[in-house]
């Protein structure tokens, strides 16, 4: 390893590396800097917390839309991680009819373009009349969720020694056991950071839920797409901040809750 | 090492029920339903008649739609380039980095900030009365405010924003398990600088790079909430035309088959990819998708 060889070979890379985090950090930074300004309009006018306290103290139909988000994202992510972690144990241990077609349709929603998902689920919604509500939107992010839960789950199982299940099964675990005191507490990094990606992922979530919404049912994302296109408020600007804030946080613990579940 | 023999059928078949269920009646029968949809004629507000008919296919064809997919199919190869003109040296760096989680942080941090509220940061960048614009008329470089909005231009820098995380991850990840001291032996043999990049790294990480041109390519050709809010009509794409089709004209046969165009070029994209270069695509492990639930690992914040 000769260091200063290695230095010079990429300092292109290092340059092209450093534009990158300039260019993705530009707007977040623009977003925080106006989300401090006075004024309404684009220009700075000086400093003011006006939009905080209008966005914690007078945005009653902005807090609406976070409930129904977070309301969709938890019971999503729930739904789509048992299901997805059964259907990834089932995969990754068992022989059965149609493994092979579980396998494909896991895949498939991963490579299709979103709205090609939100289209095909409006149509069928209509076609067998369902009303459009916040119930299709949990039906439809369930769907998205559950092959990200589903991968993550099965390259943990695939990651680990399969002969500990074949020792609980000769010291005489039934099929239960083996699965609720062996596979789960095993597989749990693959499943909480399934649960997580889900939530993510949910909260996410624009295009399809724009198509699979009704009325009432508005969620965070649906809810920005409607101040973008009928008005910006610099409330906005303040909610951004607060959803980085948000992020950076919960990236920041996610990460050592599952360091600690990892190490465990 | 695995795939047990497992105790029983009838096991399996139990766990893998529900997902099974779910993904037939949720996922397949949907575009079980677009497909027949697009052969059959469109009812008076939504919905179909049953009379079968090619017209939805015969309207795809003429000039208008054909402007649109060629202006998908351009918008797409273009911001899908320079994403990965942009990724792979982004990807080189970090792998070779000491400080990779720190990088990979930097990274990710923009990422997970809302997608509407990433385009929303656009546009307060881009608008009229936007931060560029301030800053350009302060500092007197330009008299009245440029229009750099609703544009095929704006279209393509706010794609190759919100997808180049999408590129970077699996560029980085696959970088990260190359062998650089194979570089260096190339250099001592006398290769250029380039020469061993081109032959010695570039064919060791194609499958990196397959999987990050799949990652860009597949979204950004069915974009639809970009090309809305920052695109004018000129860079009008496939995914607004199914959305028009769908609420205003309400034709849905129509809006059924432009999405059948759209899953047929993204399935038969990623079975040539896939037939091409065998499980490399998707991250070189014997079932093939460990490299797909990478970014969805990142994305949930597991690594």
């Amino acid at each position: 390893m000769s260091r200063p060889a290695t230095r010079r070979r990429s300092s292109f890379s290092r340059s092209v590396f450093v534009g990158t985090i300039v260019f993705l950090s530009l707007p977040l930074f623009v977003l925080v800097l106006y989300s401090f300004n006075a004024s309404k309009s684009g220009s700075w006018t000086g400093f003011s917390l006006r939009w905080y306290v209008k966005l914690f103290t007078d945005s009653p139909q902005l807090w609406r839309a976070f409930g129904n988000s977070a309301i969709v994202a938890l019971s999503s992510a729930l739904v789509a991680t048992v299901i997805g972690t059964l259907g990834a144990v089932a995969v990754n241990w068992y022989k059965f009819r149609l493994r092979a077609y579980l396998r494909t349709i896991t895949f498939l929603p991963m490579i299709l373009p979103e709205i090609i998902i939100g289209v095909s689920l409006l149509i069928f919604f209509s076609g067998i009349g369902m009303r459009l509500s916040l119930f299709t939107v949990f039906v439809a992010h369930v769907s998205f969720n559950l092959p990200f839960v589903f991968l993550l789950v099965l390259a943990r199982l695939e990651e680990f020694d399969f002969s500990i299940i074949e020792a609980a099964r000769d010291l005489g675990a039934s099929e239960r056991q083996t699965l609720l005191k062996v596979i789960l507490p095993l597989s749990m990094p693959g499943i909480v950071s399934g649960f997580l990606t889900a939530v993510t992922l949910s909260l996410e979530d624009f295009v399809i839920t724009f198509f699979v919404t009704g009325p009432g049912a508005t969620t965070l994302p649906l809810y920005v797409y409607s101040a973008i296109r009928f008005g910006v408020s610099p409330v906005i600007n303040a909610l951004s901040v607060v959803m980085i804030l948000g992020t950076v946080l919960l990236t920041w613990s996610t990460r050592n809750f599952l360091k600690y579940i990892a190490a465990k | 090492m695995k795939r047990v023999p497992g105790s029983s059928g009838a096991q399996g078949g139990l766990y893998a029920a529900p997902s099974i269920f779910w993904l037939s009646v949720f996922f397949l029968a949907p575009l079980a339903i677009i497909v027949a949809y697009s052969f059959l004629t469109p009812g008076a507000r939504g919905g179909v008649e049953w009379t079968p008919t090619l017209d939805a296919y015969r309207a795809i064809a003429n000039p208008t739609f054909a402007k649109v997919t060629l202006n998908t199919i351009l918008v797409a190869i273009g911001a899908t380039a320079i994403t990965l003109l942009i990724a792979v040296p982004c990807g080189y760096y970090m792998a070779r980095s000491e400080r990779q989680t720190l990088l990979l942080m930097l990274i990710m941090i923009p990422f997970w900030t809302n997608f509407l509220i990433r385009i929303y940061a656009w546009i307060a960048i881009l608008g009229n009365e936007g931060f560029l614009n301030d800053i350009l008329l302060a500092t007197g470089l330009a008299k009245q405010s440029v229009r750099f909005l609703y544009n095929r231009g704006a279209v393509m820098l706010v794609l190759v924003y919100t997808y180049l995380p999408y590129a970077i991850l699996p560029l980085y990840s696959t970088i990260d398990k190359f062998d650089f001291s194979l570089l260096e032996a190339a250099r001592d043999l006398g290769a250029s600088k380039l020469g061993a990049i081109n032959k010695v790294l570039l064919p060791n990480i194609k499958g990196g790079i397959l999987t990050a041109f799949l990652f860009t390519f597949i979204p950004i050709f069915g974009a639809y909430a970009v090309p809305l809010l920052v695109g004018g009509t000129e860079s009008y794409m496939l995914g607004n035309l199914i959305a028009d089709e769908l609420t205003k004209s309400r034709d849905w046969p129509l809006a059924s088959a432009i999405s059948l165009v759209i899953t047929l070029v993204t399935t038969i994209g990623v079975l040539l990819l896939l037939r091409a270069n065998g499980n490399a695509v998707l991250g070189g492990s014997g079932d093939g998708e460990p490299a797909v639930s990478e970014p969805a690992a990142a994305i949930g914040g597991s690594r």
